[in-house]
């Protein structure tokens, strides 16, 4: 989509100011609700990695388009042996019709109650919104922080630089 | 951010469907979907600014079709590319854009027909997904090189992200000549 603002980098590094737990930090463990009746824990996926995609609300425009790139590249991070799970505070009800809406074939997570604790505790909530900011953490096979980045809450991050440490990730491992 | 060097935001030689010289100071690459309004909005922006620069631009258009959100968008690009290996991408192109809201089987059999391919042959590449893996090397590319939505330009190399209308654009691909 195209956005009236000037983009001036998507550089890779976290924006600054930002407490997003880097690189190297054991990645918290949680279990959120993806629907109303089922529950997704952090340690399922441990042994492969997982991409963990904060975003501030189902319907924005914004998280619209980014949460539909991902799924059009559903495949690519199966390529590269990893899972992608959006999160945000909105609840499961909502991310259900969300989800059907968009025809999403990946897991929403509902940080909804206490609302945003997961957040909090990747250091990405915005007190001021009480949203999440729209960050991106690729957990590693061992469950540790291998790469994080925060967008400017307005500005869709994409999957270039996911798909680069997951690509980096499958390197170490050879 | 990305691995893939600014090269490949260029149009290349031999592998894009390209109009006008491959040589060309100012290079225009576009990542669409022929469902999305958004890329149907900038088609006649973009037509606009190579009827004005000629042969000082060098257009390619490479597939980005978000299939999930837009169910008509791999088919089209499909029939774009099956005319294509008929030697008529340009005008199912231009066609697609121009017809947004019917981009159904039958319609793409009806616009080769009526562009005088073979429409037969158009028909059974599109619904064996014939260029399928071309169109996947395109969206595989462009979410490797910050495209993130569409539609998505790179002017000689460099993501726009500027307004899009032709003033700004053609203001924009000015500044670039090389």
């Amino acid at each position: 989509m195209i956005t009236g603002a000037k983009v001036t980098s998507l550089a890779a590094s976290p924006m600054r100011g930002s407490k997003a737990l880097p690189p190297g930090t054991p990645a918290p463990a949680f279990g959120l609700r993806s629907t109303p009746d089922q529950t997704v824990r952090l340690s399922e996926f441990r042994g492969r990695p997982v991409v963990l995609a904060f975003y501030p609300a189902d319907w924005s425009p914004v998280c619209g388009d980014q949460m539909a790139l991902y799924n059009e590249l559903l495949s690519e991070f199966q390529a590269l042996d990893a899972e992608i799970i959006g999160i945000s505070v909105d609840s499961a009800w909502c991310h259900a019709a969300f989800s059907r809406d968009r025809k999403l074939h990946f897991p929403l997570l509902a940080d909804f109650e206490p609302k945003g604790e997961i957040a909090r505790l990747y250091g990405v909530y915005r007190e001021s919104d009480g949203t999440s900011e729209r960050a991106l953490f690729v957990i590693d096979a061992q469950g540790t922080v291998h790469w994080s980045y925060v967008s400017p809450v307005g500005v869709n991050p994409g999957a270039a630089g996911i798909i680069s440490a997951l690509e980096q990730l499958k390197k170490n491992e050879t | 951010m990305s691995t893939v060097t600014s090269k490949s935001t260029r149009p290349i030689a031999g592998r894009d469907h390209i109009q006008g010289p491959i040589d060309a100071p100012i290079a225009l690459v576009e990542y669409g979907d022929y469902q999305c309004p958004y890329c149907g909005d900038a088609h006649p922006i973009v037509k606009a600014v190579q009827e004005r620069l000629g042969d000082r631009l060098c257009f390619a258009f490479r597939n980005f079709p978000l299939s999930n959100m837009h169910p008509y968008a791999e088919h089209a690009a499909e029939a774009a590319e099956a005319a294509g290996a008929q030697g008529r991408f340009w005008e199912m192109h231009d066609t697609l854009f121009e017809n947004q809201n019917a981009l159904e089987d039958d319609d793409l059999k009806q616009y080769a027909e009526d562009l005088g391919l073979d429409a037969k042959r158009l028909m059974h590449e599109v619904l064996n997904g014939a260029h399928a893996a071309r169109i996947q090397e395109d969206f595989r590319g462009g979410a490797r090189n910050d495209v993130n939505g569409t539609p998505t330009f790179f002017i000689n190399g460099q993501r726009y992200d500027g307004e899009f209308d032709a003033a700004s654009l053609f203001a924009a691909l000015n500044e670039s000549a090389e």
